[in-house]
């Protein structure tokens, strides 16, 4: 039981990361119907800003303070790159979805390849907290504190959102959008600008996913590529929960990391079947499409 | 005087097919054009075209300033309010959400949409899908009228409509015609004579005729460009 409890938390962190992947994705996708195959850059982006902005700043700082500063650049480096993108490379292909999806794969094997080359292959080490990889202990659990981190991260991130999306006008507009972006043109909207919008929020929310993911998953290293593994798992989260709807990647979100963690604990440890999570995603995914082909929470926010 | 609305050779081709062949008309200030012709001879096409909803080739007017080539909400901001056929009102936003993404100016006239509309006030906090199609268009000429514009495209309002509401739905617009031009695209002959005072006969994307609405009570120009027989 002890077991179970502890899984299920840790599932529940990665899950939380994964909304944060996931979320910007699916608002990028419900606004603009683009599948942005750069999401997994702007991760990997957030994280490099993190890491490069923490090891420029003189390390008397401590390493509370430089998280903190660290966690703001990803955030920043995230909604940065992702918000040129959207100008300089999306907006001038507009009303060509098509083309759109293709610059955003070009971009992201280009600008990964820069990455190999600048930085090389090797992680880089992001200054933690001591604490941060300690363990608290909890009705006989012992919890990663890393973990409470992308959990609270996640919950921020979600009660923000469905804020934003519910009470701010730009918010309104991104609902409305989602359903019918000719409409809004029509009430005398820019949409363009509401394009901007949800590249910056959902770059925000990568850089911010990639930096925790490896804190929380890999030993607080970053590379190169890293967003891109997440980026699959954000796709398979965005199909289950629905596209365009931000609740529904929280719940998909919150189900694909227990099914990983749990099939991993519980099958992986068997021969052959060291890939049973990423497996069992699948299969989630292949169960939830034919029960609901529209996913989880339809189409609308 | 310069006219709400001058379109002259106006072209639309949509996947190969030539939609509109050179439609030109003029909607002077005041009053209802109204947009005639049977299913399919490119009325809708012709609003969507006006707001640059879809590229065409042609010249468009709008109160004197040349607007073809302009992005939509950039048209829209000069004063053009649009009643899309199907209402497209947002299904999950409030009636509230979607007249406040409505507006574009500092004051809008919610004095004169209540008036007209005295139900959106009750139902202000209901989702817009789950109203009926008599509500969802109230919403829908709510959200052109808000801004005070001067020119409104209302597309088919009528369309869908249960007869008691097509008749109330005509009283409401016989208001809104006094507080904007109005271009109006309508099967419906009955609410076309009360409303209208000209008449603009499309076929086959091109402008066939165009008259006093009064006309319409010659079965002959029904039935020839509408397919219908008179109508009292």
């Amino acid at each position: 039981m002890i077991v179970f409890l502890a899984l299920t938390f840790s599932g529940i962190a990665l899950g939380a990361i994964y909304f944060l992947a996931a979320s910007g994705l699916s608002l990028i996708y419900g606004l603009m119907d683009i599948l942005n195959f750069a999401h997994g850059l702007f991760m990997t982006l957030g994280a490099y800003a993190a890491w490069d902005v923490a090891s420029h700043l003189p390390a008397s700082w401590g390493t509370p303070l430089l998280f903190t500063i660290a966690v703001f650049a990803s955030v920043v480096g995230g909604a940065l790159s992702a918000g040129l993108t959207e100008v300089f490379i999306i907006r001038p292909l507009y009303g060509r979805p098509i083309s759109q999806i293709l610059v955003t794969i070009g971009l992201d094997l280009a600008v990964v390849g820069l990455l190999l080359g600048g930085f090389g292959s090797n992680s880089l080490s992001v200054p933690v907290p001591l604490w941060l990889i300690e363990a608290s202990h909890l009705g006989g659990l012992n919890l990663p504190n890393s973990d409470f981190v992308a959990l609270i991260a996640g919950v921020v991130v979600l009660v923000s959102l469905e804020w934003f999306l519910r009470k701010t006008r730009y918010g309104i507009t991104i609902r409305a959008g989602v359903e019918n972006r000719d409409m809004v043109s029509a009430l005398g909207i820019n949409v363009g600008r509401a394009f901007t919008l949800v590249f910056v929020i959902g770059g925000a929310m990568a850089g911010l996913a990639g930096l925790l993911y490896a804190v929380v998953f890999s030993g607080d290293l970053i590379s190169p590529t890293q967003g891109d593994s997440l980026l699959i798992f954000a796709f398979i989260v965005v199909v289950i929960g629905g596209l365009g709807s931000i609740r529904g990647s929280a719940v998909a979100a919150l189900a694909v990391g227990l099914v990983q963690d749990y099939t991993n604990f519980y099958l992986g440890s068997h021969p052959g079947m060291a890939e049973i999570g990423n497996l069992s995603v699948v299969l989630l995914l292949a169960l939830v499409l034919e029960w609901r082909p529209r996913g989880l929470f339809g189409s609308t926010l | 005087m310069t006219n709400a609305l001058d379109v002259s050779d106006l072209h639309v081709t949509i996947a190969g097919s030539h939609v509109l062949q050179g439609v030109s008309i003029s909607v002077p200030v005041g009053g209802v054009t109204a947009l005639l012709g049977r299913n399919g001879v490119g009325k809708t096409t012709t609003l969507r075209a006006l707001l640059g909803l879809i590229p065409s080739t042609g010249a468009i007017t709008v109160m004197g300033t040349d607007v073809h080539g302009w992005m939509t909400h950039r048209i829209v901001r000069l004063g053009v309010g649009y009643v899309p056929e199907d209402r497209d009102v947002f299904a999950g936003l409030t009636v509230e959400e979607n007249l406040r993404l409505a507006e574009q100016t500092a004051e809008p006239r919610y004095d004169d949409v209540y008036s007209i509309f005295p139900e959106l006030r009750d139902r202000s906090r209901q989702r817009a899908g789950t109203l009926s199609g008599g509500q969802q268009q109230m919403v829908s000429i709510a959200r052109a009228l808000l801004n005070g514009w001067p020119l409104l495209l209302v597309d088919e309002p009528s369309k869908g409509l249960a007869p008691r509401l097509v008749s109330e739905l005509a009283d409401a617009l016989e208001r809104v015609a006094q507080l904007a031009t109005v271009l109006l695209v309508e099967q419906n002959l009955a609410v076309v004579k009360r409303l209208a005072q000209r008449i603009v006969v499309l076929d086959h994307g091109e402008v066939v005729h165009t008259g006093d609405a009064s006309e319409l009570d010659d079965p002959d120009l029904a039935k020839r460009f509408l397919g219908v027989t008179g109508v009292k």
